[in-house]
């Protein structure tokens, strides 16, 4: 393998990851934009995803749909996945938001913290704490020279694309998504122009959490496996995504996640081996605090005097 | 009739929830559910109840009135039974008793240390137990190493945590509070990573064993239980006597400050950051001695003990016990620590698990009810009490005169 082909393999490798990076980084900016809150939870809510995916794959396969017609039953684990995290990411919000609207800052942090640490559990305590496996669904992928490009990894990144084009079409063009952009500019002017701000932010929360969803199934088909741990390890990259981009940004999410992806697949496959791996983690989080420090309004966010 | 049907769909949508990750157990969890909320409309409307309603009032107002009582002198005397009762403790007690309670004396010493962080200056630190382990390695290297006492290493461990909290703090402190909760658990990830794969100084998951006890002198050393005991209880007198100090000081009235509002804080004249910093360098400080005390005790110390949930059970003691408020906090480190201790060998109905397993489960949902339900915590702290709160305000333009001059004159008297 030539040093370019290595390059190009790297660079597939960092969007396939930067691409889910990119779609858990949304429900976190989007949230943020609206309530300047960091749903310590969403993470969890990702992790969910994956699990509810297995668990549908598991009944589907046993039905015997997955031989007979794979892409059905990917469409059927999809959006089954995708309605639960949704009803989760509505009820989280119900729950331990909601009620603490007014309250000081806080208060919602440290709910989402509760929240986060008791989800986890919950799925640790019902689902057992070793790992789950994937049933490979999609093997063999296209070779061009010494690239490869497995047929997973094109079904993330074309879902993900997609999905994406999906939301920013939303936001800009329907009644809902204006009333979105409304609200994260000023609640209160919003709520005086008869938007609903409370089912503003539930739905928030419902089209971050399927997107979450969808993130967690792709990854879990990636690796093959998943466990109850993913969603904090994830969360906090996506988070990183979401800062590096610009916190609120809808834009900047996507453009952060494909960023930390391909600087994390060339970091890992720069630096030697026993280090890469061992402190990918601290790489993610390093880039976190430079840009916070230096440039904590992100790639793409505007530099905003804060609200007094 | 309309609540009954709201407790019924509430029910029917957690089982809709749960199902896929419980199953069957998810029929359970409805009936569960239907029960509690029965029980809750009973309740409710129970309170509503004319007698009832009067008698509530009627406790509330004699508790009231006994805390008004509690004047200094009387809380001398309080205060002096209990260190007598803490300082009989032990003697009337088996082995087993005597080391979960200097578990517990470890924890109020963590669990105050972070209150200054996030009851008194309102910066959230999910990265604590860093601090912690910083303290306790520090003591596992220099004994294993260099043989160093465990009363040097003692203020040496706090130093060396304060300084790690400045140097954590100092970049990262200028930040919006919810950007510092994740950098600073990022933070305490990143430490405990580096002590599990820095082999060749900490030894990696082996951690370092055969730390030496504390002694006194040539011949007495520390080996029971009990004598660990009265060792933290002199470190969480020490502790509580400062924190106390502190936070009745200018630079605790600063700390509030900053905490209710940092632009007006800033406008009074406070320096802000210089204070955040003072915050997180006194909260690490009692980490690092915590720390210490630890690795003595344990003679082994690992990266395990040092995880993200360790954070978590600390601040569950803080938010538990009620923010900025030094007896709560003290007894929601008491009541976390005990608490699993007594539950050890109970079952919880589904789901087939015991209790220590489902620990974390119940620390996270305890969080967030107390947060929605009791936010001032089990022992709210006295300048909480006489805040006005936004609900409050347009209250007190209906209230009395007289009202409004007992709170302002009470105000001064803090």
């Amino acid at each position: 393998m030539s040093f370019l082909e290595y390059i190009i393999q790297q660079l597939i490798n960092g969007l396939t990851i930067g691409a889910v990076y990119a779609l858990i980084a949304l429900g976190y900016t989007m949230v943020y934009g609206i309530i300047e809150l960091i749903n310590f939870a969403h993470g969890e809510i990702y992790m969910i995803g994956a699990y509810i995916g297995i668990i549908t794959l598991g009944v589907l396969s046993a039905q015997g749909l997955t031989q007979s017609s794979l892409a059905l039953a990917m469409g059927i684990v999809l959006v089954v996945s995708m309605v639960y995290c949704a009803a989760y990411g509505f009820t989280m919000e119900r729950i331990a938001y909601r009620p603490l609207r007014q309250a000081p800052r806080l208060s919602p942090l440290i709910t989402a913290l509760g929240m986060s640490i008791f989800l986890q559990n919950y799925v640790m305590l019902t689902q057992g704490a070793r790992d789950k496996f994937f049933p490979p669904l999609f093997t063999g992928g296209i070779n061009i020279d010494e690239v490869r490009i497995s047929y997973i990894q094109v079904f993330i990144m074309g879902i993900s694309v997609l999905l994406m084009i999906a939301l920013q079409l939303f936001i800009k063009n329907t009644r809902l998504g204006k009333a979105m952009r409304a609200t994260a500019q000023d609640k209160k002017m919003a709520s005086l122009v008869g938007i609903n701000i409370d089912r503003v932010i539930s739905i928030t929360f419902i089209i971050g959490s399927s997107l979450a969803a969808v993130a967690g199934i792709m990854v879990g088909m990636y690796y093959g496996l998943v466990n109850f741990y993913i969603g904090y390890v994830a969360g906090l990259k996506a988070f990183t995504a979401a800062v590096l981009g610009g916190i609120g940004n809808i834009a900047g999410a996507m453009l952060g996640g494909f960023l930390l992806g391909l600087l994390e697949a060339f970091a890992a496959g720069f630096i030697p081996p026993p280090h890469g791996a061992q402190y990918k983690d601290v790489f993610a989080f390093t880039i976190l605090v430079l840009v916070l420090i230096f440039r904590p309004s992100g790639l793409l966010g505007e530099q905003v005097a804060e609200k007094i | 009739m309309k609540k009954i049907l709201r407790v019924m769909v509430i029910s029917l949508w957690f089982g809709f929830l749960t199902f896929p990750f419980m199953g069957n157990h998810a029929g359970l969890l409805i009936v569960l559910l239907l029960a509690g909320g029965g029980l809750w409309l009973v309740i409710t409307t129970l309170r509503n109840t004319k007698t009832v309603k009067q008698w509530l009032e009627r406790a509330s107002f004699y508790q009231q009135g006994f805390q008004r009582n509690l004047n200094r002198r009387d809380r001398r005397i309080v205060l002096g039974i209990l260190l007598v009762l803490a300082l009989l403790f032990p003697l009337f007690n088996n082995r087993y008793v005597v080391d979960v309670a200097v578990m517990c004396g470890i924890y109020i010493c963590l669990a105050l240390g972070l209150n200054i962080v996030v009851g008194l200056a309102g910066l959230l630190d999910l990265g604590y137990v860093a601090f912690y382990a910083v303290g306790a390695y520090l003591y596992g290297l220099l004994s294993i190493n260099y043989h160093t006492s465990f009363w040097l290493a003692l203020p040496l461990g706090a130093l060396m945590a304060a300084t790690f909290g400045v140097l954590l703090g100092a970049p990262t402190l200028r930040l919006r509070g919810d950007y510092l909760a994740i950098v600073t658990l990022g933070f305490g990830e990143m430490i405990r990573i580096i002590l599990n794969n820095w082999d060749r100084v900490t030894r990696g998951p082996n951690g370092l064993i055969g730390i030496e006890a504390p002694s006194l002198g040539k011949k007495f050393v520390f080996s029971q239980p009990i004598h660990y005991y009265y060792l933290i209880l002199l470190i969480a007198i020490i502790t509580i006597f400062v924190v106390n100090r502190l936070n009745h000081s200018r630079i605790g009235r600063a700390w509030i400050a900053i905490r209710e509002d940092e632009v007006a804080a800033e406008a009074m004249g406070i320096n802000t950051t210089r204070m955040k910093l003072l915050a997180f360098a006194l909260g690490a400080m009692w980490a690092g001695l915590g720390g210490v005390f630890f690795a003595s005790k344990m003679t082994f110390i690992s990266p395990e003990s040092f995880t993200f949930f360790e954070s978590v059970i600390i601040l569950c003691m803080v938010v538990l016990g009620g923010m900025g408020s030094i007896p709560g906090v003290i007894l929601g480190a008491i009541v976390l620590v005990v608490l699993p201790e007594m539950l050890r060998d109970f079952y919880l109905p589904f789901m087939q698990v015991d209790f220590s397993r489902a620990r974390m489960l119940i620390f996270g949902m305890l969080m967030v009810l107390v947060m929605i339900f009791r936010p001032q915590g089990l022992i709210p702290s006295a300048r909480r009490k006489l805040e006005l709160h936004p609900k409050k305000d347009e209250d007190i333009l209906e209230q009395k005169p007289e009202f409004v001059y007992e709170v302002a004159s009470k105000s001064q008297e803090l």
